[in-house]
């Protein structure tokens, strides 16, 4: 029932009829179309050797993603363009990422190594930089058990510019050409998949079926199918309405559409503080905000979503839709208990508005994980404190991890306020955070682990107010640095 | 010549840095693994069904609903087993199917073949098991305590060292508890049973050993081992853990093809197969050292204690290899080791590089630096004074170091990282920043190169020689990405003296090379490279005798060279002397072998020489830990590594790379977590956290050591790598611990065990202020 999807696979168009909606475009690719080259390392977006790289027109100009086509369903395709590993080399010649991967040995056992091909040709494609630093970034998302990275890091930085950027405005127009004239609606076998194409029909359709699986980027939702092994028998994409997915930034504040992605609110939150851009950047892996939505992050009520803690200290609302209405809240009100929100039946999250974090204010931001990059936090942690005349005069606190959902630390702020700022004041402050939160322990740390560290990040939070970030654990460089190897 | 071409493969000169063979096929996708195999017509997809439960009795298993389900072809138990219910490696106690009591969560109970995976998982799901729960022993405590073992603890005894200890005018003693490590090879287990004419059975499977794959499913389907064909080109990552662990999942999949008479593939799921699959073992190590003001060891004793699991798998050799390296480069004095290997009812834990090596070492590394800190002087000095070539040469098992470079590279590298001024500038840096601290440490390792198992020091290969002058080799190694391929191929070519595209690399099989030792204890290109080099002499030899006879000239002045054969001034291409050589009837195939010589082992009293020779290295670490959260990094690496001679510098320094890698994150971000019933929490990436590239440290200086030779004539005088780089991430270890020994200005010595999680460095940062009365 319904349109085919109709995409571009490495430049040609495939229309797909009678697809289930939770089929993974990793299984189709693997097992449908024969296109192996594209590995499953997990399943679940953790590991990055099924990354691919989609292609879609964002103001008429082409953007490429690298995805996770693991958790990547197949109608998300509809009106994209997917590349995969076996698209780049050309007449029998390697392609630069590839020719760069071989010169630099940057592959052992190979399996991991398309995943990487395909994360550095969409960074090459988008045309972005290849210093160290960034490509640890754009590569955080990949895990290779066998090189220990190194040779990885100089393909990258050796593959040079995009050798096929004068095929961009070709590929613009046809793109342009497979945009489908009808929203995609997909009826199988009992199982339905919509994606209305504006907000009012989204709300409609959420409406109508409140049962329905809200989906976004599906970096949470694709779990769902391919490690819970659920059937989804409904879902709603809001992934093509256009009003969902802008950022609009009216000054003081910005709103963040539901749609909007975190590599794309990554700039406009870095401008309202850089301790947003820096979580920002440790949350997930580059393919997993290239899809996940922040919105989405606090939609599901996660108790470990990074997002909440930071943006309920920033004094962040939320903006909910049932139908024509709408309402806002407190985002800190929307989380009742573990798995309820304060969202109604045919109601859905429809933006997040995040003020800007006064000057002179101490905003802090903390993730707590045991490895930097892509790992979920046990202890999430956001300060916004002011100081007038030695004293506190507002303090919002909040954190993740420490409870049964993002919560604000009530009695700490309680304890803060009209104290004086200092070390004393702050430490005697901290202990309120042991009334504040009961924390569990669980794989990522222990219930004592979690309380401690929170009272030692309010401490951090003030012994670190006037540092530069220069002296921060991952800002610090090694002394003196001196090559062995030309030494 | 003739068969010039493939410019970008080098010509085939050991000692060249080569892409790995299969690198350009890595990099377009077109290396295939086994899942990427055109499935076969027919092929039936199994899922295993796994026990829930540490230790139960199975009351009850009823498999009707799972055997109505959709797309079910087959559902298989232990009563479906026609041979032994069995697929350990040689100790008899590791069922293919839980029979009536599971042993650990996640022990495959029964299968389930049908049309697709999803479907074979929704009906494993539908099936009724009923437990009577059994006293579970889940940690090392448990099992010492319920004298829970596999075998006898085991002694090894240099000298009375208690004695020594206790007439040493200073003496410390420590403990540590180690965690294990998943593999975490990117590809997972899977295996393709297609069936043959008369029973036969061809097997493609992910595993470091394809004979064991062979005899297991021989074993159990009650066949003879010439019925089965085990074939292997690639794994995607092995690491030790598809060493015996992959072998119950082919022979899973060998009994489905079997029953049904159709192709069958077992694949685990990533959360499958981190449940299922055993892991490095944990290792709890207390230990006792003698020594003088200077440092000097007059005597240590080590008590080893890991966790097997619920059967013995490889843990007697692993537990073995600990013990050996319980000195790693250092003459303990006196030495007393006993090693404790208990049996409890979690995964069957199991090979991973280094092979309980790692684990070995912790020990006296602690020592070091609580010796040193102990005497207030640099652990480094501490370390150097006890070498091996600088305070004795005989190792607890009496075998004699004569070939230690420790000392050597590790002044080089002392030399060469400006250990001693950044020492001090860490000393200035910490004394001005309160949170954040520094650590620095340079440690060595020395790991023995051979099977402690003397018979599975052996090697076959087999070359072929066409009439136009191209080569196919085949040898008993299996490739799972550490460059064996082309490094073997790389001795070929340079006997031959062709250029290495005239080399075809074949996958391994049990048809070509038959009863060949595991890809492991990092002697692939030791063992097979040998065997293949003598395999190709015994070819040219003919080609030399022919060539002396048809060009009427002596053998000695029969030369190849790349430039092509000459014989009598008589010049020709490797071709035409192939081409002329087959005309005159000249056997153009041969096989080749190697056994090691000159080791010996007696276990009964842990005495003999179990090594040929050692690897060396040495590397340096700087951290930095937030003395606030526990959180660290590493800042900087230097390593100078001992290859001997390398065949190939590229894949050399890879392994050494991501060998440190992959020590690092076993020793800081990776952690395995059981809950209290006995099930693995963390069974995917998303709570087992392996490095990232964000974890290599921007400065990071890698060096193999001009110096190195190998003493032993092993193929070219080079030596092992596979292994032996993982133990230098202890460096990082010992930077963490000097790290937070700062907190207390280097007065106590930090409790800290492994992994040094932010938690763990926390509390430890915590302990030692309480100890030191620091703030």
């Amino acid at each position: 029932m319904g349109r085919p999807i109709r995409f571009l696979l490495n430049g040609e168009v495939r229309e797909l009829a009678d697809v289930a909606p939770t089929d993974t475009v990793l299984n189709w690719l693997r097992y449908e179309a024969r296109q192996t080259g594209t590995k499953e390392g997990c399943a679940e977006g953790d590991c990055g050797a099924c990354t691919v790289a989609l292609a879609e027109l964002d103001d008429g100009h082409v953007r490429f993603r690298a995805v996770n086509a693991c958790i990547l369903f197949l109608p998300m395709l509809d009106g994209k363009a997917l590349f995969t590993v076996e698209a780049l080399a050309r007449d029998g010649a390697l392609h630069p990422v590839q020719q760069a991967m071989v010169d630099q040995h940057g592959s052992q056992c190979g399996f991991c190594t398309p995943g990487f091909v395909m994360s550095l040709y969409a960074h090459q494609r988008q045309g972005a930089r290849a210093d160290t630093a960034t490509l640890k970034d754009a590569l955080a998302g990949n895990l290779c058990r066998c090189t220990g990275y190194g040779p990885i890091l100089a393909a990258g930085q050796a593959m040079g510019p995009d050798p096929d950027a004068a095929d961009l405005p070709a590929l613009a127009e046809a793109l342009a050409a497979i945009r489908p004239d009808e929203p995609l609606e997909i009826n199988h076998r009992g199982a339905r998949f919509s994606a209305p194409r504006s907000l009012a029909e989204l709300a409609a359709a959420i409406e109508a079926r409140p049962d329905a699986v809200i989906l976004a980027g599906g970096t949470d939702v694709g779990l769902w199918v391919t490690k819970q092994h659920r059937a989804l028998p409904d879902i709603i994409s809001l992934n093509e309405v256009a009003e969902l997915n802008a950022i609009e930034d009216p000054g003081g504040a910005i709103r963040i559409g539901a749609g909007v992605r975190y590599v794309d609110a990554h700039g406009p939150l870095t401008a309202l503080h850089p301790e947003f851009g820096a979580l920002l950047r440790r949350l997930g892996g580059l393919q997993v905000r290239n899809l996940g939505a922040v919105c989405a992050n606090i939609a599901n009520g996660s108790p470990i979503g990074d997002m909440p803690p930071a943006l309920i200290a920033a004094g962040a609302t939320l903006v909910l839709r049932r139908g024509q209405a709408t309402r806002t809240l407190p985002l800190e009100d929307y989380f009742l208990a573990y798995g309820k929100q304060d969202r109604a039946r045919g109601e859905f999250v429809e933006a997040v508005i995040v003020p800007k974090p006064p000057a002179g204010q101490v905003f802090r931001l903390f993730k707590l994980s045991k490895r930097f990059d892509q790992d979920i936090s046990a202890v999430c942690a956001a300060f916004a404190i002011t100081v007038q005349d030695g004293a506190v005069i507002t303090a919002r606190i909040a954190f993740g991890g420490m409870a049964a959902t993002p919560k604000r630390a009530l009695a700490t702020e309680a304890a803060l306020m009209g104290q004086p700022w200092t070390e004393t004041g702050v430490t005697l402050a901290a202990e309120a955070l042991a009334e504040d939160f009961q924390p569990i322990s669980d794989m990522r740390a222990s219930a004592g682990y979690r309380l401690t560290a929170a009272q030692n990040l309010l401490i951090k939070t003030f012994l670190e107010a006037d540092q530069p970030s220069a002296q921060r654990l991952l800002q610090v460089e090694a002394l003196a640095p001196r090559s062995l190897a030309h030494g | 010549m003739a068969d010039s071409g493939a410019a970008t493969r080098g010509l085939p000169s050991v000692a060249a840095a080569i892409a790995h063979d299969s690198a350009e096929r890595h990099v377009a996708g077109s290396a295939p693994y086994i899942d990427d195999i055109p499935e076969p017509p027919g092929l039936i997809h199994l899922h295993v069904g796994q026990g829930g439960r540490a230790h139960a009795r199975v009351t009850r298993l009823d498999l009707t609903a799972t055997r109505g389900a959709s797309g079910v072809i087959a559902v298989l138990t232990a009563a479906d087993i026609p041979g032994k219910n069995d697929i350990s490696p040689f100790a008899g106690d590791d069922p293919m199917f839980a029979d009536g009591e599971v042993r650990y969560q996640g022990q495959p109970l029964f299968a389930v073949a049908a049309e697709t995976l999803p479907k074979a998982r929704a009906a494993a799901a539908l099936a009724m098991v009923e437990y009577e729960d059994l006293p579970a022993l889940l940690t090392i405590a448990q099992a010492r305590a319920a004298d829970s073992v596999i075998e006898p603890a085991q002694v090894m005894a240099l000298g009375d060292a208690p004695a020594a200890i206790a007439a040493a005018p200073q003496r410390l003693e420590g403990r540590i508890a180690i965690g294990g490590q998943e593999h975490f090879y990117l590809e997972g287990q899977v295996s393709l049973v297609i069936p043959g004419e008369d029973g036969d059975l061809h097997v493609w499977s992910s595993t470091q050993h394809p004979t064991e794959t062979q005899h297991v499913i021989a074993r159990t389907l009650g066949c003879r081992d010439n019925a089965v064909t085990v074939e292997v080109r690639r794994m995607g990552g092995g690491f030790g853990g598809k060493e015996t662990q992959s072998v119950h999942y082919a022979a899973i999949a060998a009994l489905a093809a079997r029953k049904t008479g159709r192709p069958a593939k077992v694949r685990l799921d990533r959360d499958d197969d981190m449940a299922m699959t055993g892991k490095r073992h944990d290792f709890e190590i207390g230990w006792s050292v003698g020594f003088d003001d200077s440092g000097r060891l007059a005597g240590a004793t080590f008590d080893l204690a890991s966790r097997c699991g619920h059967s013995t798998d490889l843990s007697m050799a692993i537990n073995d290899r600990a013990m050996f390296h319980a000195d790693n480069a250092y003459s303990l004095g006196a030495a007393r080791i006993v090693s404790h290997r208990l049996r409890t009812h979690t995964v069957s834990n199991t090979a991973f590089r280094g092979f309980g090596g790692p684990q070995g070492m912790m020990g006296i590394e602690r020592a070091m630096d609580a010796i040193a800190l102990s005497l207030g002087k640099d652990p480094l000095d501490v370390r150097k004074a006890n070498l091996y070539g600088v305070a004795g040469e005989t190792t607890p098992y009496g075998q004699v170091v004569t070939d230690s470079v420790a000392l050597e590279l590790m002044e080089e590298l002392e030399e060469g990282c400006a250990y001693r001024a950044r020492r001090a500038a860490i000393a200035e840096w910490n004394g001005a920043n309160r949170i954040l601290k520094r650590g620095l440490a340079l440690t060595p390792v020395k790991f023995g190169i051979s099977f402690t198992t003397k018979h599975l020091n052996q090697a076959g290969a087999l070359v072929h020689v066409y009439t136009d002058g191209s080569i196919h080799l085949n040898h008993g190694g299996t490739e799972m990405g550490q460059g064996l391929n082309i490094k073997v191929a790389q001795v070929v070519a340079d006997e031959f003296q062709v250029p290495l595209n005239s080399v075809k690399i074949t996958s391994t099989r049990t048809d070509k090379v038959p009863n060949t030792s595991a890809t492991a204890a990092s002697s692939g290109s030791d063992l097979n490279g040998m065997a293949a080099q003598d395999a190709a002499r015994r070819i040219k030899a003919r080609l030399i005798d022919f060539a002396a006879r048809a060009f009427s000239c002596d053998e000695r002045d029969v030369a190849f060279t790349l430039a092509g054969v000459c014989a009598g001034g008589v010049e020709m291409t490797f071709r035409e002397l192939v081409n002329r050589a087959y005309l005159d009837r000249v056997s153009l195939a041969a096989t080749g072998f190697y056994r090691t010589p000159e080791i010996h082992y007696d276990r009964a009293t842990h005495k003999g020489r179990p090594f040929y020779y050692f690897a060396y290295g040495a590397a340096a670490s700087e951290v930095v830990i937030d003395t606030l959260t526990g959180e660290s990094r590493i800042l900087r690496v230097d390593i100078l590594h001992d290859v001997g001679r390398s065949l190939n510098p590229a894949v050399d320094l890879g392994q050494i790379e991501g060998g440190f890698i992959q020590g690092a994150g076993w020793l800081t971000t990776e952690e395995l977590v059981f809950d209290p019933a006995g099930r693995l929490a963390t069974h995917s990436p998303s709570t087992y956290k392996i490095p990232t590239a964000g974890d290599r440290p921007d400065a990071f200086n890698i060096r193999i050591w001009p110096g190195g030779v190998n003493r032993e004539p092993t193929i070219h005088r080079s030596k092992a790598v596979g292994e032996p780089p993982l133990m230098l991430a202890i460096s990082v270890f010992s930077a963490l611990t000097d790290a937070v020994a700062s907190v207390g200005r280097h007065t106590v010595m930090p409790h800290l065990d492994a992994p040094a999680t932010p938690e763990r460095v926390l509390a430890a940062v915590e302990d030692v202020r309480r100890r030191s009365g620091s703030q």
